[in-house]
């Protein structure tokens, strides 16, 4: 690992302005991305100032919803009373990820900027333009079983790795910032990721210095039908091959309000909006469900490899939303296995 | 560099013990340390009866931090000064900003319980115990523990008492090469106040459902304790161990001497 100056933030604005001052300085949460890319060569910043003390850990009931901590790991996340009561569909996605230990460690906005797990990423022998802008894309053309279907360009075809991120985007989450100077934004969840375009090395609309300081969960009514599938290659501690997250609100026997997003898929948590669309007002059958699902991934575009991942998540698509109208409940979709011979 | 041929540091009735015990083995002992080798023998050579008493013995020796000399500051950069609790006792330490806690608490303080698996966070094998949550070692910065309470392998017996856990991964048989156990057990310890505390896991029937503390089957103790692999694939034994601990009732020993006995 190379040499870096440490230093543990003594106040919010302290820390913001250090880490504006310095392009090649970075915040530090848990550490267990940040961490393991240093070690790896990957990411090489001059400066860490750790955050985790800062008091931005709180989960607490807003006007607006309910807002949780930048700073507060995912294990007190996931395990909140008002969080498994409201928004069961992220305790569900935090604790499909990683392990205890991770979870335990990992802080909320370090699981947002963690980046993707692409192999040829991590090895800095090889090609790569989201490391190394200009030297190509190894996987467009190379290993890349486990990248996109969705969204990809021929400059990076990565995708994001996090399972939190996916029940976020579901939920319409919001990402609460604040820069230099005391500059406060909001940022819709859905505009929080980008796509890799020319710019894969940009993983998403973070300004550098800009500090997570909450996420806002928007009030629904959708925590009686809500669902986190994750499908990996064993059935724990491994990323997603392909994850949906879902939602509905039900009135009468019409759906009044769906959620789905996908991970696993795309360069960010890729919402469906193509298949809400289609059923919204519509009943919930699993035909609608199909169809939907087949409408939505229409538009993938797998690589040499990845093919599977179509029909995968077509019906993952499917399950996700079955889970969801059976209570989401584990065990109903899951009966101890990932496999996918179902429908 | 100190002598190492007074390693381990042997009481007179340790010596006498083991002299006993494995008179062929005595010399490597005395300037190279107990292994688990010898560990195995003299599981062999004392049968059940005296098993006990010595396996408390051995454990504690095992456990004996070597001695390890201070480095020269010289190969410190960005030397950050950092003071927090290890099995209880303070310790103060100057160190690079690089070193990760799993370093510190092997190179720096002699404790090579924690071990060094894959030193990316994909193992387990370097879990300890900080502020009651079990956390990865080789991911965590020392610099970060300030003021900190660590808890190592090292430091869950209490005298010559085992910890519960400890002494389930015994009788159960726990482990084969051992290299990934401290690690399980640290992992194990934590997930029982998860337990206690009603957390929930991905295979949580319902979420929703906030229990004061949670009974934990077979699945849900595997998926809990997933984030520490054993290659030795010693994973029912694992299981047993921890349902036993779990579920403050006797479990069924599977295995046995080849005599019949256990
Ligand atoms: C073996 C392994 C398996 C894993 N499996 C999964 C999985 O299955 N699913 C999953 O979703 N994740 C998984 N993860 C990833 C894990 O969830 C992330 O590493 C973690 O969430 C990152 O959080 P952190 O606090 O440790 O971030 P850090 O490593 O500390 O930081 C990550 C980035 O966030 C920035 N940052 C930190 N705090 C702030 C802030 N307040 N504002 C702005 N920027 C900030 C840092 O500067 C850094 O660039 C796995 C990780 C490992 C090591
Ligand atoms: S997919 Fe993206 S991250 Fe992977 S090699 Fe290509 S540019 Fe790099």
């Amino acid at each position: 690992m190379r040499p870096f100056k440490y230093s543990n933030a003594s106040g919010p604005a302290a820390a913001i302005k250090a880490v504006t001052a310095n392009p090649t300085a970075r915040y530090l949460g848990g550490g267990t991305n940040l961490v393991d890319l240093m070690k790896e060569d990957v990411m090489r910043p001059s400066e860490l100032i750790e955050v985790t003390r800062l008091k931005f850990s709180a989960i607490e009931k807003k006007a607006n919803g309910l807002s949780i901590g930048g700073t507060a790991t995912n294990a007190v996340t996931a395990n909140h009373g008002l969080v498994r009561e409201n928004y069961p569909l992220l305790s569900m996605a935090i604790l499909a990820g990683a392990s205890a230990q991770i979870r335990n460690m990992a802080t909320n906005a370090g699981n947002l900027n963690q980046r993707t797990r692409c192999t040829y990423f991590y090895d800095v022998n090889m090609p790569c333009n989201k490391r190394e802008p200009g030297t190509g894309c190894g996987a467009l053309h190379g290993i890349n079983k486990n990248h996109a279907i969705l969204g990809w360009s021929e400059k990076c075809v990565a995708t994001y790795p996090s399972d939190m991120a996916v029940a976020l985007a579901a939920l319409n989450a919001v990402v609460h910032v604040e820069g230099a100077n005391g500059a406060k934004r909001s940022i819709p969840f859905a505009e929080f990721h980008r796509l890799p375009g020319n710019h894969p090395e940009i993983d998403n609309n973070l300004k550098h210095g800009e500090f997570i300081t909450s996420i806002e969960l928007p009030p629904n009514h959708l925590a009686d039908k809500s669902y986190y599938l994750k499908i990996r290659e064993r059935s724990s501690y491994a990323f997603a091959l392909v994850s949906v997250a879902a939602a509905l609100e039900i009135n009468g026997n019409k759906i009044k309000d769906v959620r789905i997003a996908l991970g696993g898929v795309a360069h960010k948590p890729w919402r469906a909006t193509i298949a809400e669309q289609l059923l919204m007002g519509k009943e919930a059958t699993e035909a609608n469900f199909k169809a939907a699902a087949l409408a939505e991934l229409k538009n993938a575009k797998p690589l040499g490899q990845n093919k599977y991942k179509v029909g995968l998540a077509a019906k993952a698509i499917v399950r996700a939303l079955e889970g969801a109208m059976q209570g989401g409940t584990y065990g109903a979709m899951e009966a101890g296995s990932t496999t996918t011979n179902q429908n | 560099m100190e002598e190492r041929s007074t390693f381990p540091d042997l009481s007179e009735a340790e010596r006498k013990a083991l002299e006993e015990l494995m008179p062929d083995e005595m010399g490597e002992i005395i300037s190279s340390g107990i292994k688990r080798r010898h560990f195995l023998k003299l599981f062999a050579v004392t049968g059940t009866s005296l098993l006990a008493a010595n396996l408390l013995g051995i454990e504690q020796l095992m456990a004996r931090s070597v001695p390890i000399e201070e480095q020269p500051p010289v190969l410190i950069e960005n030397g950050i000064n950092v003071s927090f609790q290890v099995n209880g006792s303070t310790q103060k330490l100057t160190v690079d900003s690089r070193m990760t806690l799993l370093d510190t608490l092997r190179e720096r303080l002699g404790l090579t319980g924690s071990k060094k698996g894959c030193d990316h966070g994909q193992c387990g094998a370097c879990t300890v115990i900080v502020d009651d949550k079990r956390v990865l070692s080789c991911l965590t910065l020392a610099a970060t523990c300030e003021d900190k309470k660590v808890t190592t392998i090292e430091g869950l017996a209490i005298g010559n008492e085992l910890h519960p856990m400890q002494a389930s991964f015994i009788k159960h048989d726990g482990f084969q090469c051992g290299y990934c156990t401290p690690g399980q057990i640290c992992s194990a310890v934590a997930l029982m106040g998860e337990a206690k505390n009603g957390d929930a896991s991905y295979v949580t029937a319902n979420v929703r459902k906030k229990e004061k503390s949670v009974k934990l089957s077979n699945e849900e103790i595997r998926e809990r304790m997933s984030g520490n692999i054993c290659r030795c694939g010693a994973y029912p034994n694992i299981v047993n161990a921890i349902r036993e601990v779990h579920g403050d009732q006797a479990v069924a020993q599977v295995w046995q001497f080849a005599d019949g006995t256990i």
